[in-house]
């Protein structure tokens, strides 16, 4: 019962960071029908400027953790927001009217790209690089379940992000905006909508998302690896596309079915847990199989 | 020179083309110093340029004819192979471009014909090369057992095909990306195909004849690459004799009605499932075949020869070439496998530059470097 626990609590952990990557996806996705398949490198390029954050921090003499923890948050989603905004300036907008495919691809070369930059000028970029241990590192046990303070710290962190999210969509003028662009484009330009600005914006937003969770996956294993955002973005992208791209919720819900799947194929197969890949991937072939445009799906009917 | 017989007139333009570009490519490949290479590249650019912008390349080329232009590909490549006779670097170069534009041929009938994305090219290049590696132990003569490659390679990508069928766009597209990071890990984690560290592999060998042996031929010393560079060279002339046939065929014509409208086409009758279920396994048994000579060629296959990456490698040849020209798909090919070979100083920075050069393409020339060239109604004067 307590590994059972132990278990779950791993996969919710995981399950954040995959929503978190995932909602990125479907922003992008909602406002320019577009994916943006840097955005796993994004990631890593995030847990990389919080790591110089933190270096710059050392540097200067801040010798609390909290600053220091805020110093790397704030480097991570500052400047992946513009990283972000620029991706999706010199990248998607213009290539939008082009195939889907060709964005697809010129994406995935920017983020080939950001990828071999982080490798080569980061010094020492090519070997993995220790993330430091920020947060207060207080457990509590029970048999063989602990919960870990800075586990839950991230998860409250990450939930807040989200409902955060949803409050702004829902909520303010921007959330508006977004939604409009979303919803249809022209439109949205005829009621006076700075369509760029919505666009830059939500992908500076999209963007932050991601570096936070690139911060979030480096305090978890305490490592950050250049080259780990490529199957974080994949499996990102598949928990947006499994719960239905351009619907947040979807993406929530995919991304913790992903963490589920992966767990549930570590817990049901343990003599081969390094088949757990192969499982998820596995689902998500038959799932869209069945489910052809996501669990949350767009229902389209198709006009002639 | 109108007066000329036809074939005359193809012939000379096919010449016309052939000689400088094989000039190039002989400078190319034997340049040693980074500055000859930059040289050679350069001229040929600058050549390339020249000849595009005052439309004699063009003209030469609807002068010369598919046919021609394939045979004149047919002797340049024996001709560099003849040249480069004892450097097996250059060799394998060579080899493993041309199957790289074999498997890149696959491709191209599934994404560029019948508009079916493949992320998973490498991982199909890689099910061809391990099935090369179990059977060719065996018996089996080695060109059943390239064959057989194909075939599992097909029967492989079928596990894909009623996903694939009820998806379209960004979600048919996560299929074959998922497929390719399952297949990749399937590899590496299990044991009794070699685990991470892969397999090693026999030679190829017909009908007694083993490839990997150098060899004197007319007192010659021959490399053991250059049977394989012209087998290559044989594969790549069945495949694009296959393919343009069938591009040409009425299939071929099926397969562009579903690419363009699934709905029109299924309205004027054609069963847009049959063509993308051919297409995709046709598809998929040419990279098989690709992939199997690849892994007999260097001996040794391992998982992290087909990494996403690699798929995605392909997938940018396709586009940089121009989706749906053959002939920009060969170039492409070309400056994709040699180039970064060539620029040995830049190594490291190789992926770096290679996919800023897929961004720029991208964004300033999105229909590739030779865009599709349209298909003309029957009984149209040829040019």
């Amino acid at each position: 019962m307590d590994l059972l626990a132990q278990y779950v609590m791993n996969g919710v952990m995981l399950g954040l960071m995959y929503a978190l990557v995932a909602l990125g996806f479907t922003l992008f996705f909602g406002v320019l029908n577009v994916i943006q398949f840097a955005h796993g490198d994004v990631l890593t390029a995030g847990a990389f400027a919080g790591l110089a954050g933190y270096a710059v921090a050392v540097h200067a003499g801040v010798e609390a953790a909290l600053p220091q923890l805020l110093t790397v948050a704030l480097a991570a989603t500052l400047s992946m927001a513009l990283l972000g905004a620029v991706l999706g300036r010199a990248l998607v907008l213009p290539l939008k009217g082009a195939p889907a495919l060709n964005v697809l691809l010129a994406t995935l070369m920017g983020g080939t790209a950001l990828r071999e930059c982080i490798r080569l000028f980061y010094p020492g970029g090519s070997q993995p690089q220790r993330f430091p241990a920020l947060l207060p590192s207080a457990s509590w046990s029970l048999g063989r379940f602990t919960v870990r303070l800075d586990n839950l710290l991230m998860l409250a962190t990450g939930v807040g992000l989200i409902l955060g999210l949803s409050l702004v969509l829902q909520r303010t003028r921007l959330g508006l905006a977004i939604r409009a662009v979303a919803q249809d484009e022209e439109t949205a330009r005829t009621m006076g909508i700075d369509f760029r600005r919505v666009v830059l914006l939500t992908f500076a937003v999209g963007s932050a998302l991601a570096a936070f969770a690139g911060v979030m996956n480096g305090l978890y294993y305490n490592e950050v690896n250049f080259g780990s955002g490529l199957l974080l973005g994949v499996i990102g992208f598949s928990a947006a596309v499994l719960g239905g791209l351009g619907n947040l919720s979807g993406a929530l819900l995919g991304g913790f079915l992903f963490a589920g799947l992966q767990t549930l194929g570590a817990v049901a197969m343990p003599f081969a847990s390094a088949y757990k890949d192969v499982f998820a991937f596995g689902m998500v072939i038959l799932l869209l199989a069945w489910r052809p445009t996501g669990l949350i799906g767009e229902r389209l009917g198709e006009r002639v | 020179m109108s007066d000329a017989p036809a074939w005359l007139r193809s012939a000379l333009a096919a010449l016309t083309l052939a000689a400088p570009s094989g000039l190039l490519l002989y400078g190319f490949l034997s340049a040693e110093l980074e500055g000859r290479v930059g040289l050679v590249l350069a001229a040929g650019a600058l050549a390339v340029a020249g000849a595009w912008r005052t439309g004699w390349l063009g003209r030469l080329v609807r002068m010369a004819g598919e046919r021609a232009l394939v045979t004149a590909f047919t002797l340049l490549a024996g001709g560099l192979v003849a040249v480069f006779h004892d450097d097996p670097f250059v060799l394998l170069l060579m080899a493993r471009a041309f199957i790289v534009l074999v498997a890149c041929l696959g491709l191209h009938v599934q994404l560029a014909d019948a508009g079916v994305p493949n992320f998973a090219g490498a991982a199909f290049f890689g099910v061809g090369g391990y099935t090369a590696a179990m059977l060719g132990r065996g018996a089996l003569p080695h060109p059943l057992v390239l064959l057989a490659g194909g075939a599992v390679a097909a029967a492989a990508g079928s596990l894909l095909l009623l996903p694939l069928l009820r998806t379209r766009g960004h979600y048919a597209a996560l299929i074959t990306i998922a497929f390719g990071l399952l297949f990749r890990t399937f590899f590496e984690v299990n044991e009794s195909l070699g685990g991470p560290q892969g397999l090693k592999l026999a030679g190829l060998e017909i009908l007694g004849f083993r490839f990997n042996d150098d060899r004197r031929v007319l007192g010659v010393e021959v490399s053991g690459y250059a049977g394989y560079c012209l087998a290559a060279v044989a594969m790549v002339l069945l495949a694009l004799v296959l393919v343009r046939r069938l591009e040409r065929s009425w299939l071929g014509l099926a397969l562009d009605a579903v690419r363009l409208d699934e709905t029109a086409a299924a309205c004027f009758g054609i069963e847009v499932a049959r063509w993308k279920i051919a297409a995709f396994t046709l598809g998929n048994a040419l990279i098989g075949v690709a992939g199997g000579l690849s892994a007999m060629m260097v001996g040794f296959i391992a998982p992290n020869n087909f990494s996403f990456q690699e798929s995605l490698v392909l997938v940018s040849i396709l586009l940089l070439g121009g989706l749906g020209n053959v002939a920009g798909l060969a170039v492409a090919s070309l400056i994709v496998v040699w180039l970064p070979e060539k620029l040995q100083p830049i190594q490291e920075f190789r992926y770096l530059l290679f996919a800023a050069l897929v961004v720029m393409v991208l964004v300033l020339r999105p229909t590739g470097l030779v865009p599709r060239a349209l298909r003309r109604p029957f009984g149209s004067p040829a040019a």
